[in-house]
Parts: C-alpha cells; structure tokens; sequence
C-alpha cells in the first residue's frame, strides 16, 4: 500500500507528562483522514511533531516512503506539508494576496514584489478548488469563512501536497462548514491528502475516509469511517459509553422570568441589529435560538446584561424593569452569564483559577469585608467548585491561562450557576469543548432548569439547540421569527427558518 | 514555580551586571581606567557616612515616582505625567508650608496632604479624559507635564515672590529636615522622607494584593472585557487609578521640598524624577518591594556619579550612559530569560 505520510510508534514527552505515547497514523494518497481525539489527548502535538515544530523522542516519520527528519516548519512546506491552524496567522491590515505571497514573494528582476503575478496565481488556485476568494480584499474586511479559505491558499501556493486542518469548523457557522466540506472534496479529487484534526463526529462521518482516534496521548486504533458510527467512535475516543440524546425530562414551565418587548439593539457601528425582538421565558424551561451568526444574537444578549445598551424597548426580570441598568445591577437581579468569547469576557485568564471564581462576588461577604479581600474564604470557594465542577487544574492557585478550554468553560459555568440566579444565559456554551465536557455542559443546565430557573440557549450547533431546548426561537434579522417545539421540527426546517423564508403552517410567528 | 520566581529574580540583577560590564568596556575604549572609575562611583554612593545620607535622600523621590508609575502599570496605564505631578506636588507642599502659620503637628501633614492632592489633581485630567473620552493617557500627561513646569515657574515668580527665582525658605513647622539623620550622615541633607517612602510602599503592596480596589484594578489592567462583564465600573477604575498614581508622584515632591530644598526655584527644564521613575518601575518589575530596591540603585548610581569626575575623571555622562544600558538589558530581559532556560536545559 502506498502512502504518502507515515509516522510510526511516535513518543512525545514533556516534562512530567507523555503528550504522545506509541501513536501510529498512515495517510494514503487522495483520501481524507481524520485524527479524533478529546481536548488534550495530545491530536495537536503530534501533528506539531509531523510539522517540524516539536522532535519525537521515538518513532520515525515517512514522506512518500522515505525516512525524513522533519526539523522545522520550513523543512516540512519544502516536503508538501501545509497546515491550517485554527487561529489564522494573518495581518489583518494586508490584502489576501498580500498574506498568501508573505515571506515567498515572487519578484521583477528589479527586485520589487511582482503583485500582479502573485495575483494571478491566486486567482487561477482559487477558480481551481472553488475557494471564491478575492484576492484583493483586506483580511479585516472578510468573514472568518472566507479567512479560512485564505489559509488553505496559502498552504496550496507554497505547493503542499498534504493539508491538516486542526479544527477548521470551531469557527465556522453551519454554512461555511457546509462550504469547507465541499472544498476538502475538491482538494482531494485534485490529488491532495488531507488530516483533519477533530473532536466532531457528524463531519467524520460525513467527509472523512479512515479515522485514527487517540485517546490520552496513546494511538487506540485506525477504523473505516464506512464501516463504523458515532456511538462506536465516540466510545472509543472517550473510553466509555457516550450519551448522544440528552436525557431529560418534560419541562414544567412556570411564571415568566424574562419578557422583552420590542428590543431594539445597535452594535458597534451604531446599526440596529436587535430590530423590535419580543421574547419571554417561564421558570423551569429552556428556550434556545437559533440564528445565523450576526443576526443580533451577540446583541441581544449584552442587552439583557447590561453589557450594551438597548435603544429602546423593555425587558424585564421577574416583572422588574431591568433596561440599561448596570451590568452589576443586572447579575445581583439574578442573571447568570456565561459569555460566547471566555477568554475576553469569561475569565481574566493572568488571574489564578480561584481569583476567577470570585469575579462576580468578590466584593461580598464572605470574600471581602470592609474592602478587604480574605484569600483564605476565596481559595476555600474555588477548591469547592473545582471539585463540584470537575475542573481539572494542578491547583486554585493556577492561572485561568494555563488550563483547556473545557475545563475553563466548568470553571466559568461553576462560577454563574453556583449563585444560583433566576436566569441562566448561556452563548455558545461548547464551542470548541470535547464530548465529554458538553455533555456535562448540557448536564448542568437541564439541572438548573429542572431546578426551576429559566435558561436562555444560544447556539450555531443546531444540534445542541434541537437536544436540549425546550422551545426553540429562531432570529433572523434582528426578530424572533418563528417559536418552534423541537420535538415537531428538524435540522432543514430550521435551516430555511434561519435564512428567512417562512415555513407555512409551523408555529407562530413572534416578529412583528 | 520555585524556578520561574528566582528567574524573574535573577533578570534585573544580571541586568544590573551587564550593565556595568558595558559600561566598563565603554570606559576603556575611552581610555579611562574602569576599576578607578567604579571605585569612585562607589566611594561617591557608599564611601562615608555623608555620601549615604545623600544617596537615600536621592532614592527617596525616586522610590514615589516609582510606585506612582509601577501603580497605573498594574492597571494597563502608562502615567508618563509622573514628571509633571513631582512639579506641582512641590510646588502646592511649598506653598502651604510658605502661606500657612501653625504647630508641625497640623502643618507638616497639612503640606503633605497638599502635595498628593495636587498630584492627584494633576493626574486626574488625564484620567477622566481617557475613561470618558478615550483620550490615550500617554498624550495628555505629556502636555500636562508642560503646562505644571511653565505654570509653576510663572507661580514662583510672580505669586510666590516678587520676581526672585527661588522662594524663601518654608518655615520649620513644615520641614521634613531631620537634624538626628543629618548628625549621623555627617551633615547630609538626608530627612524623614525616607520613612513617608518606604510607607508608601506599603501602601501599595496593601491596596494591590489586598484590597476589592487593587483586585479590580488589576483585573481591568489584564482584561477590560472580562471587568466590565464582571460589573466592575472600567471608567470609575481607570480615573482611580491615575489619582492615585498622580498621588504618589505629588508626594515625590514634597520629598523635595519639605525635605531636601525647603524650597522651589524657577526650573530650566525637566527634573527627570517623574521620567527616571519609569525606568525605576520596569526594574523592579512593577513589584512594590522591588520598586524600593530599583530607586536605591538609581539613587546610588545617581550620587556615585557626581564623584566619578573627580575621583576618576570620567565625565557623569558615561554614568547616564550605564544607566541606559541597565534599562536597556532589563527591557530586553526576553533574551536573558532564553539564556538563562537555555543555559539550565544544557545542565540537565
């Protein structure tokens, strides 16, 4: 059989942990491999290690059959490896070209930049594989979408044969990620190979060849994606059985907690975004939106806690009016946030893991009195809530920086729901998170409605919406457009719901 | 953690060192001799009892402009006003110590109060103007390090005295003059300031690691997002943080005027205490503890060198020159921290 890379019983160490240990993973030519894995179980190491930026200890790596020792990353781009990183490295202020060419630029025999060539190139690369990009559009001007297919471009400029993806659709919404599959057919019926480094079964499923699943840096095994499922490749990646549909039970919604009334919202270029949204939920539900990204959702939300202010319309908790009131009013009314963005919102990550448990209480007894912070109460807390929340850190004095993002986000969620508020509001609360931590994730929030809080779901995964919402409120341009039971629709209804095109005959329409 | 505390340790110190080899190579290729010359830069901080006095009373301001600067870093701010908060520290402690007739028990702390509060004033502007108006702090101390030089030269001369270029003496009810620590530093102008600085210290260790205040300070200096999610008022925080910085700085000055001079003179130019204070705390890593030690090498330095061109003929430029290369190696403490990995990997 021939492939075009080859590493062998590769062994990583770092000091006090084995990141990889024995992990065997061979790509053939033309086909979609993926590397499954859970946060931390060592997926991106080893792929560094085929990238030339971290050496084995042991194992040996072949390209096209022969032994290499790839030592840097420039060592791998001349060997056809090319990598999409999941946070793009590009300057924001240069055009596409521009970023595709930097640091190969083609020159005139004068010795200045030949732009029009490289334009030329890109433009012929991207009618090639579909990528619709523009090559003289400014990075800061073009979706993330389109910023991805600008880090394909430049893994394919500097000629690689073999593209990994690590975790190219954490950032996408579910129209780009529909477009990115389509691209990595059409790279691999143009010849290429490529890795795809995940933690989403429904795209190995969908697009992927074979999958090797690692699991807490040790190799368990290359299946068939034709010849396996979700539940056997989530059991092996975890190690146990996995849950797929969330238990829970029928909801028993109460009084209202949250009503808003004809929201108008701007965003930061003083645009309506919220434009006359109506809303409300009862204690003891859960109602999710659905939306595409940047239809007000982000808007909405820091309405309702203070973090921007509403233009007009009313929204009020638990029949008090709680409009433009200050974010620190608004979280001692009784609102839990855990924000869409955790590391700028979240958490002050050069704070340790136990400063940040206190960041919505510090000023309260027990952890401060007359202004003075007691260390010994906060570091008490923190030790309490870590264990309650299975957040796994060395210690309460390490900093938020230093852990996964699974278990800042346990870490964040212990913080909103342990005081326990009326309403829980919880964006994007697994974006990027292993199954494992967002089935703990949906967990606790079917436990805080059970408890008989209302909770407020914000996603893009409409899988997430579909399992653990009980109603469903689908935005679109700025308005609740439809409510729908998520037990009488499916993916494609809301998919057109979400676009904007009225379903007749299904629920009631909420907009005005 | 053990190795990573002793590092950031060991970064100024090394520093330090490199610094002073620099200099030393300097010298020579000049044509002086290093050794006589360091031995006089010694002699001029260390060598009696006076010369220590005087190099404590020069750390004295360095070690409040320090705190003032090391203060608004902690809190993501640049106060580079500190300069201009000195001048009108001084010149509000000389004033009241000039205008005001009462016992030391109310005069003195009254002329100090005075001081801070001038600092505080002063730094206040560029507070509210960037929590308001977004106006960067950098820009607006600058100027405002401008208008208190020329306002309080216009003061000296035409309020504080009639056209003289230097005020009377305050009157002894004000003076932070310490006739005991003169004795024993053989007639140094060494003063009480020493203590109000070292206190002051104190105080900011206490508001930073301690204090709701300094917890939210802080926070708002790593991550304004996550502060204001938090319910913590950013714009409130961030003017808190200038006045108190301007407070230390005006406090610098009353070290030279209630201790030091007993008076104020109409300045040329920049006194660089509030600038030197810059480099004062990114020596001592914005630590307040460490801030003491930095302004005590700056003050040690400072004063060895008026003996470097008599002692060894080497001109006090080369000193302000070592000076720079200290900065200069601690700015670029990245590459001592890579050596000093480095240099560890190669011992394993």
């Amino acid at each position: 059989m021939e492939y075009v890379i080859e590493m062998l019983n590769i062994r990583k160490e770092f000091p006090g942990i084995i990141a990889n240990d024995n992990i065997t993973i061979q790509l053939k030519k033309g086909e979609i491999h993926a590397l499954l894995g859970e946060n931390g179980a060592g997926k991106s190491t080893l792929m560094n290690v085929l990238f030339g930026l971290y050496q084995p200890e042991k194992g040996e790596i072949r390209v096209n059959g022969k032994k290499e020792n790839i030592t840097s990353p420039n060592k791998a781009n001349d060997l056809g490896i090319g990598m999409v990183h999941q946070h793009f490295m590009l300057v924001e202020s240069f055009t596409v070209t521009q970023n595709i060419v930097l640091g190969k630029e083609p020159r005139k025999k004068t010795g200045t930049i030949d732009i029009d060539k490289a334009r030329k190139e890109i433009q012929e690369l991207s009618d090639r594989y579909g990528l619709r990009v523009d090559p003289d559009a400014k990075i800061s001007d073009i979706s993330v979408g389109m910023q991805q297919r600008v880090e394909i471009l430049k893994t394919l400029y500097r000629g690689a044969e073999v593209l990994i993806f690590d975790e190219p659709t954490a950032v996408l919404t579910p129209q780009e990620i529909k477009e990115l599959i389509e691209i990595l057919k059409s790279l691999t019926r143009e010849g290429k190979s490529i890795i795809l480094i995940t933690h989403k079964l429904k795209e190995i499923m969908e697009v992927c060849d074979t999958c090797t699943i690692i699991r807490k840096g040790k190799g368990i095994g290359t299946v068939k994606v034709a010849e396996t499922n979700p539940i056997e490749l989530a059991s092996l990646m975890v190690g146990r059985e996995v849950n797929f549909k969330t238990e829970k039970k029928v909801a028993e919604p109460k009084e209202n907690v949250l009503e808003i009334e004809n929201l108008y919202v701007k965003d930061s270029r003083k645009v309506d975004l919220v434009k006359g949204l109506d809303l409300n939920i009862r204690a003891g539900e859960i109602v999710g939106i659905a939306g595409v990204d940047g239809n007000g959702q982000s808007e909405l939300i820091e309405s309702i806690t203070g973090l921007r202010k509403a233009r007009s319309g009313v929204i009020k908790l638990n029949n008090k009016d709680i409009t433009n009131l200050s974010p620190r009013k608004i979280t001692e009314s009784g609102v839990g946030h855990i924000p869409e963005d955790r590391h700028r919102f979240g958490l002050v990550l050069d704070y340790s893991i136990g400063e940040n448990i206190v960041l919505q209480t510090y000023y309260k007894k027990p952890y401060s009195k007359v202004k003075i912070l007691n260390y010994k109460e906060i570091f008490n807390k923190a030790e309490q809530l870590i264990k309650e929340y299975d957040v796994r850190t060395p210690s309460v004095y390490t900093k938020a920086r230093a852990l996964s993002g699974g278990n800042q986000q346990k870490a964040i969620i212990g913080r909103e729901v342990d005081r326990s508020p009326d309403l829980l509001i919880a964006a994007q609360p697994t974006r990027g998170l292993d199954v494992g931590a967002i089935e703990f994730i949906h967990k606790k929030l079917i436990e805080e409605r059970d408890k008989g809080k209302a909770v407020l779901l914000v996603s893009f995964e409409l899988d997430e919406i579909l399992n653990v919402s009980d109603r469903i409120a689908v935005m679109f341009d700025g308005k609740v457009v439809a409510i729908v039971n998520p037990e009488e629709t499916n993916e494609q209804e809301l998919g057109m719901l979400m676009a904007g095109s009225k379903v007749n005959g299904m629920g009631e329409a909420n907009g005005k | 953690m053990a190795n990573k505390r002793l590092i950031t340790f060991l970064i100024p110190i090394i520093s330090v060192i490199l610094g002073l080899i620099a200099g030393a190579i300097i010298m020579l290729v000049s044509g002086y001799n290093p050794i006589v010359g360091y031995t006089a830069l010694w002699n001029g901080a260390f060598g009696d009892s006076y010369t220590i006095g005087e190099t404590v009373r020069r750390t004295t301001p360095y070690i409040l402009t320090g705190l003032s600067i090391a203060f608004a870093f902690r809190s993501g701010l640049f106060n580079i006003g500190a300069e201009g908060q000195v001048i009108v520290g001084w010149l509000a402690a000389i004033w009241v110590g000039l205008a005001v007739d009462a016992p030391m028990i109310i005069h003195l702390p009254l002329a100090i109060l005075a001081s801070v509060a001038a600092g505080a004033l002063w730094s206040f502007v560029p507070g509210i103007l960037k929590a308001k108006l977004g106006v960067h702090e950098v820009i607006v101390t600058i100027m405002m390090n401008y208008i208190a030089l020329f306002s309080a030269n216009e003061i000296i001369r035409s309020v504080l005295t009639d056209g003289a270029t230097t005020t009377e003496p305050i009157s002894a009810t004000a003076s932070l003059a310490s006739p005991w620590l003169q004795s024993i530093t053989f007639y140094s102008r060494m003063h009480y300031g020493i203590l109000i600085a070292l206190f002051a210290a104190v105080i900011m260790w206490f508001i930073i690691e301690r204090t709701t205040l300094g917890y939210e300070l802080k926070a708002v200096g790593y991550n304004k997002h996550a502060s204001k999610y938090a319910g913590m008022n950013v714009s409130k925080n961030i003017v808190l943080t200038m006045v108190i910085s301007g407070g230390f700085a005006g406090l610098a000055g009353a070290m030279e005027g209630l201790g030091t001079y007993g008076t104020i003179s109409v300045m040329s130019g920049n006194i660089n205490i509030g600038f030197d204070g810059i480099a004062v705390a990114l020596l001592g890593a914005n630590n307040p503890f460490a801030v003491v030690f930095a302004a005590f090498l700056f003050g040690a330095l400072k004063e060895g060198a008026g003996e470097m061109p008599t002692g060894a003929g080497v001109p006090t430029e080369l000193v302000d020159i070592i000076i720079a290369l200290i900065i200069f190696f601690v700015a670029s403490s990245y590459i001592i921290r890579w050596a000093l990995l480095r240099f560890k990997k190669g011992e394993k």
